[in-house]
């Protein structure tokens, strides 16, 4: 352990700790650019200057090391002036086009001006030009003029991905980040540079001029996109539905969790918020055999009663319920009170194979597309109970022996393809359940709305066994209820009739 | 005059191997084989000898920085540095077209006594002509086995490459030259640590420059006490300067550590045209100016820094009464603009943004805060970047508009401006 003494404070804090990381556990923050605790701290916007008794100079804290007796200053006259010094020289070929740049609002050139800045500018010299507007890759446009070099990008393209997209060219203050040659910045994660770009350098295309970053809420979330669960933040904008063309989420912002995505997240998950609102269920429908909405409560109903009078009369082996991993651990609970403890249902299908499944990477992805297996496996689904696996499904409609399908947000059209509706009307009652209408919601007798992840509140288990939760964020579409309410609802209304019956 | 490593410039074959060893080379490298290393390291601590490229750093001290052998024992490198690219140096330039040879040998000589078995010569990339001499000679000297497997029949075995640079100033600087001898973009690392103990791949270097390693030979052949006693009590042997601009006789010339400026400048035939003394850059633009009341001044590091300036690579820019000191001054920061490496933002920002700020004051549009704003912006320069680069933008900036105040004032205003706009038109020539 090292003693030091920082603007006046004694800290204790351990051998070789970079000085700037000992502030920020001390509660102070030092300005920075370049140094990103994930990017290492190449020293080069020299914002981070403090005084340290001992040393000629002013010297970066993010590159020197606490050592016992150091005593540090990041408050004396000499540091603030450095401060604003080097701030004034990030500025002098910035464009100060913050009016309608995205990063406004959240960018560290406008929060260090206040924090330390607030100088009369002195500029009196054109501004160097570059390309404004170039778009690198399918996910991030570049303005060459707006950087200041800090070379976070760089870097995490060169330490993260390895897929080194972007390079410094140029020299001196001709110098500007482009894309190597015959490189189009298209890997999985390219995302995550404009969160890397303290600046308005690098920003995120899909989210560029949609809405304007201090109108948007926060709310911690998981993603659900794939069994690894990243922390994310839903960035949502809810009350001005005419930005960000109507959509309710803005964006999706990876929230640091060092156990389990550190800084990043996937480019997969990241965008999935664009369909959130697209092909919603929104109502409590019955399709067939005649065509009616319904309140939950007339659905439970019938829907117990119709389901009850086959359970009886064929018996519980000719139910087989579909689901997948993206229930919660909330939803598995109910799931398995309604179907396993009461309708004694014993075949179910819930590989996410063929149509939840993807690309994996040591990164971040999983092959498994949904967010909570695990926590099925933990009720016993997967272990005790096994999935069915579609071909005997498709077997067992075809030779007559099922008469019910129970679908928990799954498309089977994405399974079975074209010869879906036929399959599916031998049967004598088919429910669809889920957030989105998909192929499978026209065909089914009832349509259940349920909220999706970023609608509810809940908890995950990720492919490593790791319990994370997860706050509401939007309010639910229409009537929609979470999937546990929905298997509660007709639990309760099944426990009824048969006290009735 | 006391010359060592110029002694035999004016013989036209020297930089052929009969040459030079008909006048004595070699011959150091061949007792240096029979001592032990660190009686060598030792004589070179007595020389006093100081490096030469411009840092004025004990050769001897840098040496005992180096990880001891039994503790590191990994490869260990030399590297000469020939990246000469500063206005007003051309020594190197000089030094290794006509005696690439005693660079040779001084590399071999360091490399055995630091315990490298490989070492490297970095030459400027523009110096074509002389990396085509210096690669004949390292060619001929492995013909004659003073290169490479068991040199001169001893144990010791050392292999040399040259190798060019890509164009940039900075690569002069250790850690840029080491980045671009990795095949990198030459930027400055920031140390620590320093090449000596995490240099080439990693490896501890020891970087010198290339006239520091010629003086090693001479060392070693006459001992250290001779060759401290030429110098002065800190600085041991000769300097090597590069002298231009205004005087009648610019070349290179080597004179004892503490010579006067006024030796030098008669050296050269003094100021030209019999013109006033106006200022004397001592080691390259990126030192500041000495004046006329300098010229009696001992030249050595320790004297010239104690001036607010610096011997550097002795590089001596000579400038009599008809410079405009703005323009010199311009002419300065514009050079350090365009070799600025770009890596900190202080130096690549400051560089450019003062230098615009000088062209605009030359071309008539002065205004009158821009020498303290000058004066500002080189404070929030100096002392701030990775390397001394971006120190010198700060350094020089300061120093002239100290030194040439009045030069600077008049630009900046109005009646600056009607000056300036006579000027030009005299220079393009008007008659008033």
């Amino acid at each position: 352990m090292a003693n030091i003494t920082l603007n006046g404070r004694p800290i204790e804090t351990p051998d070789g700790t970079l000085l700037i990381d000992v502030a920020k556990t001390a509660g102070i923050e030092i300005p920075h650019y370049c140094y990103h605790p994930a990017l290492g701290n190449p020293g080069n916007c020299r914002m981070c200057l403090v005084e340290v008794v001992g040393f000629p100079k002013l010297q970066p804290a993010c590159r020197l090391k606490a050592a016992d007796g150091m005593v540090v200053s990041t408050e004396s006259p000499a540091v603030l002036a450095a401060q604003a010094g080097e701030l004034e020289l990030h500025l002098v070929n910035h464009p100060l086009d913050c009016p309608v740049c995205d990063q406004a609002g959240e960018c560290g050139l406008q929060d260090y001006y206040m924090e330390v800045g607030r100088y009369k500018s002195s500029v009196s010299e054109d501004k160097r030009h570059f390309d404004k507007r170039k778009p690198v890759g399918p996910h991030i446009m570049l303005d060459q003029e707006r950087c200041i070099a800090c070379t976070r990008c760089i870097r995490f393209l060169g330490q993260v991905t390895k897929t080194a997209e972007l390079g410094m060219f140029g020299r001196g203050c001709s110098e500007r980040i482009d894309l190597a040659p015959g490189k189009v910045l298209d890997n999985p994660y390219s995302g995550n540079l404009a969160d890397v770009c303290p600046v308005g350098a690098l920003t995120d295309r899909d989210f560029r001029h949609q809405v304007r970053v201090w109108y948007l809420d926060e709310t911690p979330s998981v993603c659900p996109g794939c069994s690894r669960g990243c922390s994310i933040d839903i960035h949502s904008s809810t009350k001005r539905p005419w930005h960000n063309e109507g959509r309710r989420v803005a964006r999706l912002k990876p929230r640091f969790n060092p156990a389990v995505n550190g800084w990043w997240m996937c480019d997969e998950g990241r965008y999935s918020y664009k369909t959130l609102d697209q092909d919603r269920l929104g109502k409590v429908l019955r399709l067939k055999p005649e065509r009616a909405e319904l309140s939950w409560d007339a659905a439970f109903t019938e829907l117990a009663g119709r389901a009850g009078e086959l359970l009886e009369d064929k018996g519980a082996s000719g139910l087989v319920v579909v689901a997948s991993g993206a229930l919660s651990n909330e939803d598995w609970r109910a799931f398995k009170k309604l179907f396993v403890d009461s309708w004694k249902v014993v075949q179910f299908v819930f590989d996410p194979a063929p149509e939840q499944t993807g690309a994996q990477d040591p990164l971040l992805r999983r092959k498994e597309k949904v967010p909570n297996l695990k926590g099925g496996e933990a009720l016993g689904f997967g272990t005790q109970v096994k999935s069915a696996p579609w071909e005997t499904l498709e077997c067992s409609i075809e030779a007559g022996r099922i008469w019910g399908l129970y679908v928990v947000d799954r498309d089977l059209t994405r399974v079975w393809g074209a010869k879906t509706a036929e399959l599916l009307s031998r049967l004598d009652l088919v429910v669809f359940q889920g957030p989105f209408k998909g192929g499978t919601g026209d065909l089914a007798h009832y349509r259940l709305p349920a909220t999706a992840t970023a609608e509810e509140e809940g908890s995950f288990t990720n492919f490593e066994g790791r319990l994370q939760g997860y706050a509401r964020a939007l309010a639910p579409v229409g009537c929609a209820l979470p999937d546990w309410r929905i298997f509660e609802g007709l639990l309760a209304r099944h426990r009824a009739r048969r006290r009735e019956g | 005059m006391t010359k060592i490593i110029t002694k035999h410039f004016d013989e036209p074959r020297l930089h052929e191997l009969e040459t030079y060893r008909k006048l004595g080379g070699y011959v150091a490298l061949k007792k240096a084989l029979s001592m032990k290393p660190a009686e060598i390291a030792d004589e070179v601590k007595k020389s006093n000898l100081r490096g030469l490229g411009g840092a004025g750093f004990y050769a001897a001290v840098k040496w005992g920085t180096l990880p001891p052998l039994d503790k590191v024992p990994g490869p260990r490198y030399v590297v000469g540095n020939c990246d000469e690219s500063e206005p007003g140096c051309f020594r190197d330039r000089v030094h290794v077209e006509r005696a690439p040879h005693q660079v040779l040998e001084g590399l071999l000589i360091v490399s055995y006594a630091v315990g490298a078995g490989e070492a490297f010569i970095f030459i400027r990339g523009e110096y074509g002509r002389q990396h085509r001499v210096l690669r004949a000679a390292v060619e001929e000297a492995r013909a004659a086995g003073l290169i490479g497997d068991k040199i001169l029949g001893s144990p010791f075995s050392c292999n040399i490459m040259l190798m060019r640079g890509a164009g940039t100033y900075i690569s002069g600087l250790d850690t840029a030259l080491l980045e671009s001898m990795e095949g990198k973009k030459s930027w400055p690392r920031q140390p620590p640590p320093f090449p000596t103990n995490f240099g080439l791949m990693g490896f501890p270097t020891v970087v010198h420059n290339v006239a520091t390693l010629a003086m090693v030979p001479h060392i070693v052949a006459n001992g250290g006490e001779w060759f401290a006693k030429i110098g002065t009590p800190k600085c041991g042997g000769t300097m090597l300067y590069s002298v231009s601009g205004h005087v009648e006789k610019p070349g290179v010339y080597e004179l004892p550590m503490g010579a006067t400026l006024r030796a030098l400048l008669d050296a050269a035939g003094g100021v030209r045209k019999g013109r006033r003394l106006k200022a004397v850059i001592p080691g390259g633009t990126s030192t500041p100016p000495l004046g006329p009341e300098h010229l009696d001044l001992p030249l050595d590091f320790e004297t010239v820094r104690a001036q607010g300036s610096g011997l550097g690579a002795g590089g001596v820019i000579v400038l009599d009464e008809t410079a405009d000191m703005v323009e010199v001054c311009r002419d300065i920061i514009g050079f350090l603009t365009h070799e600025s490496c770009g890596q900190c933002t202080p130096c690549r920002e400051g560089s450019a943004w003062t230098k615009r700020i000088l062209e605009r004051m030359l071309s008539g549009r002065g205004l009158p805060g821009d020498p303290a704003n000058l004066e500002r912006i080189a404070g929030n320069v100096t002392g701030k970047t990775i390397c001394a680069l971006g120190d010198t933008v700060g350094i020089v900036l300061k120093a002239y508009l100290t030194k040439f105040r009045e030069e600077f004032r008049r630009l900046a205003s109005p009646a600056g401006k009607q000056a300036q706009v006579c000027r030009d038109a005299v220079s393009k020539g008007a008659t008033i």
